[in-house]
């Protein structure tokens, strides 16, 4: 078979990391990488690749597994290159070992553009190696052969062969140079654009342990946990002699969370021979705490100290261009109108958790972390250990979101499990730990105002964005991106901010930062084309305007104003936009926003049931992901997920409220999750395929539908509704 | 004190506190960790068994009151007949995402489907309201139920 080399353009945005995994993947004792011990005398090929004398192959998978189809997605892009059917491969989670497999990490929608290339790679080497194994063994050219299927073929002298009769001998040949190995033309793809259903699906639905929560190891203990009521708070006194009295309690550890400064305790952990055990033990612990000066910090205090900043001049200039003032003071028509949003937490179905085992002065953790690298960071820094002291199992992940970017648990676990050496101990949180002990999405307010010419176009724009940070700089996930459209495109532009204290943990939650300034922003965008007389999509495209890169942060993807325009025209066609009145109770509405690499644009129909009560009927969605889907049944999976995720956002009351420096929120009555009946019956996905090289789903799908619902709501009713949630009252 | 217990047709006993919730039984004494921890306060479905062919949340059942009654998990959903069409549904629709709910979401189909072979789409979200899925696979889950039932697909889950 001849094979073409179809390098896709060089990507100058740089994002595509070819040599990624080129230093140490091919060189390294491939028998160590896989998490379990090879069986049947399995051949390791590389650090990825097994396969046994039954001609089965073993793929490894790098990347933490939390519901984003990873661990089926990146051993199809192995398997395809390898030439192996899809039926004969048996995917392993790796270990954690960034040495080995670089970067591991479930965030950003990250791993398929920075893994696209890389691990198709990693299966045309092996291939490549197998061939080579092969032509020695025939004495023939490995030029003259060919694969399929999972076998060697020689044409001209009628041999066939299964890869597992060359498995030894291509073990034993140089690693060719990843970055020059031939890949396969997209039109020869048999695994890659073919849907595959999720390879845990079958265990999954059959009880069988997979999570984080599940892990079962012998002589195991439990720990539940006492956490400072506030963030921040450190522990002065506290008597556990109740607590320790308790039949089956092992030990209780003092212990710092990572959250407060090196030499303070802000957890208490109580050890038992049961969680169940732990946790009645827990409420017996007396215990003070040092958090007086962190009580100020409330809900209530936020929202006036924001309303009363938004006025002011920003503290941070994000952006500047042309004279703002002067161009809004001469603009034919001037819309103004203030937006904002609350804390979020993230609500993981399966609670925090992490299991750890010190021995020998070693730990070994089974964790559900998105994030292994950082958690081993953080572990080891925390424990005065070397990073490679210790051993990291990825488990399948109960939900991400963003949660399991941060490793608090990890570097509990390994506190506690040092106080009970040689026992495995996991940490489990109930679920208001894990409400009230959250890294939130950051609050925002946001007052914009936009100016228009005596054409209806945008001439100026002015965001006054406040939210949480120190010093003149923003929080985990409070920023804002100085070309956050339409800044870029707007003659004269003001995008400042204003940072206010707060105690609470913050980060990174699905689509961070686009979830917040996808609504701010299409929100305004549509009162200001109803103000120029247009809709939304048509005030995008002029607004839009040529084909073009738009500028962005250093290393940070740039929007292409044609792929903006691409999906907004795409969707509008898909649903049938006219920008007609709707009929009366009912509304539609539309949102677009680039973020993570994809280009989305959503149509949101809904009908009002009553007043104050929305039924979102049907939402039309249109993404450019780039040049090839790799999974489409779970591409079409992320993106349903997303929009419904963004849906929860707006409309159930979704919100994290503080007083006295403490979350109030105690389980899912106070910060519910979306259920069944409150959830489209119908997402229509399609998928624009473009000249680009292809980039994640995780999250791009999200932000545009809570605009869209916003706008909806607007079209319904005559009320803008400008705070999340939305509250029709 | 010791409790007999019938689990997925098996006796067995164990011994616990009365009080102990039957979910920290079967996950930490019985090794069976398909029951899932979510909310310990009955308000998310995910440790979701059957009672007597009943949904019940397994955080909110002391062990004590399981004692004389038929429970089945999800490790023995398929052995039902309502269950094992589920499991093969739930398989051929792909529903899972992250997967954590997806235990008590087919329990407490099982629980539907025994009751109500052809459920209305009324009938189905409110059977499966109290089962959070935090990855929203609801359309998917509704045509998984749809299937399992005989119907046809209604859902927009189109391929």
């Amino acid at each position: 078979m001849t094979r073409t080399i179809p390098l896709p353009p060089v990507d100058r945005r740089g994002f595509l990391a070819a040599s990624l995994l080129s230093a140490g993947v091919l060189g390294f004792d491939a028998s160590l990488a896989f998490a379990e011990t090879p069986g049947g005398g399995a051949v390791p090929i590389n650090a990825f690749i097994r396969i046994d004398a039954q001609n089965r192959v073993t793929i490894g998978a790098k990347n933490p597994e939390i519901g984003q189809g990873i661990r089926t997605m990146l051993p199809m892009l192995i398997a395809e290159e390898l030439d192996v059917t899809w039926d004969q491969v048996t995917i392993e989670q790796t270990l954690a070992d960034d040495k080995i497999y670089g970067l591991q990490v479930a965030g950003g929608s990250t791993a398929t553009p920075n893994n696209w290339l890389p691990m198709r790679q990693v299966g045309a080497a092996a291939r490549a190696m197998i061939l080579a194994a092969a032509a020695q063994a025939w004495d023939v050219d490995a030029a003259t052969l060919t694969t399929h299927a999972g076998t060697v073929a020689h044409a001209a002298s009628n041999r066939t062969a299964p890869y597992a009769a060359f498995a030894r001998g291509a073990a034993m040949q140089t690693a060719p140079d990843l970055t020059n190995v031939v890949l396969k033309a997209p039109a020869h793809f048999t695994i890659i654009g073919q849907s595959k259903p999720g390879v845990d699906t079958p265990k999954i639905v059959t009880g069988k342990p997979l999570f984080g929560i599940d892990v079962d190891l012998p002589g195991m203990i439990y720990a539940a946990m006492v956490k400072a009521p506030t963030h921040g708070g450190t522990l002065i006194t506290h008597d556990d002699s109740a607590a320790k009295a308790v039949k089956g309690v092992i030990a209780i550890v003092a212990l710092n969370s990572g959250q407060v400064p090196a030499g303070k305790c802000d957890t208490l952990a109580v050890v038992a021979d049961s969680w169940w055990t732990a946790k009645q033990a827990r409420g017996l612990i007396a215990a003070t705490w040092d958090d007086a000066a962190l009580r100020g910090f409330s809900t209530a205090g936020y929202e006036r100290a924001a309303a009363a900043t938004l006025g002011k001049t920003p503290e941070a200039d994000l952006f500047n261009a042309g004279d703002v003032t002067a161009a809004l003071a001469s603009a034919a028509k001037v819309v103004t109108a203030d937006y904002s949003y609350p804390f979020l937490a993230h609500g993981t179905l399966e609670p925090q958790n992490c299991t750890a085992r010190w021995t020998g002065g070693k730990l070994e953790i089974w964790a559900p972390t998105q994030n292994p690298g950082g958690g081993r960071k953080e572990t080891a820094a925390m424990l005065g250990l070397n990073a490679e002291d210790l051993t990291i199992h990825m488990t399948r992940i109960g939900g991400g979101f963003g949660r399991r970017l941060m490793n608090d648990y990890m570097v509990m676990a390994g506190q506690i499990a040092r106080a009970v050496p040689g026992r495995p101990i996991k940490l489990l949180f109930d679920r208001t730990d894990d409400l009230r002990n959250d890294y939130y999405r950051p609050a925002g307010w946001h007052r914009f105002t936009a100016g228009l010419d005596a054409q209806g176009a945008l001439v100026a724009f002015k965001d006054h964005f406040v939210t949480f940070g120190s010093d003149g700089k923003p929080a985990r996930a409070a920023e804002m991106s100085a070309h956050e459209f339409p800044g870029p495109v707007v003659p004269h532009v003001h995008y400042g901010a204003t940072y206010m204290p707060t105690n609470l943990m913050t980060g990174w939650l699905r689509a961070p930062t686009s979830n917040a300034m996808g609504f701010v922003f299409q929100g305004f965008l549509d009162e200001v084309a109803a103000a120029a007389g247009l809709d939304l999509p048509e005030l995008m495209r002029r607004t839009l305007g040529a084909p073009r890169d738009l500028p962005a942060e250093k290393g940070r993807p740039m929007l292409h104003t044609g792929r903006a325009r691409g999906v907004i025209d795409a969707v509008c066609k898909l649903a049938g936009w006219t920008g007609a009145k709707p009929a009366a109770g009912t509304g539609r509405g539309f949102g677009f926003y680039f973020s993570h690499r994809g280009y989305f644009a959503e149509v949101v129909d809904i009908t009002m049931v009553d007043p104050t009560t929305v039924r979102v009927d049907k939402v039309w969605v249109v993404g450019d992901v780039g040049s090839q889907i790799i999974n489409p049944v779970n591409a079409r999976h992320q993106v349903q997920g997303g929009v419904i995720d963004g849906i929860a956002q707006a409309l159930i009351g979704q919100k994290i409220e503080q007083v006295d420096g403490a979350i109030t929120a105690e389980n899912f009555h106070q910060f519910p999750l979306m259920r069944i009946d409150g959830a489209p019956r119908d997402i229509a996905v399609e998928f624009l395929v473009t000249d680009f090289p292809p980039t994640g789903l995780g999250e791009p799908s999200l932000p545009p539908v809570v605009p869209a619902l916003a706008n909806a709501i607007a079209a319904a009713t005559g009320k803008r509704l400008r705070s999340l949630p939305l509250q029709l009252t | 004190m010791p409790h007999p217990l019938i689990v997925n047709r098996q006796q067995v006993t164990v011994t616990a506190d009365a009080d102990k919730p039957l979910l920290w039984v079967l996950r930490e004494q019985l090794h069976m960790p398909g029951t899932k921890f979510g909310c310990g306060a009955g308000l998310c479905g995910a440790c979701t068994v059957l009672l007597d062919g009943q949904a019940v949340r397994a955080c909110q059942t002391p062990v004590s009151a399981a004692v004389g009654h038929q429970i089945t998990t999800i490790e023995g959903a398929g052995a039902l007949p309502a269950g094992e069409r589920l499991v093969e549904a739930w398989k051929a629709v792909d529903v899972p995402q992250c997967g954590y709910c997806q235990a008590g979401q087919i329990l407490s189909a099982t629980a539907l489907l025994t009751a109500n072979p052809k459920p209305t789409d009324a009938d189905i979200d409110a059977a499966m309201s109290g089962n959070i899925c935090r990855c929203a696979t609801y359309i998917r889950i509704r045509h998984a139920i749809r299937q399992a039932a005989g119907l046809a697909d209604a859902t927009g889950d189109a391929a």
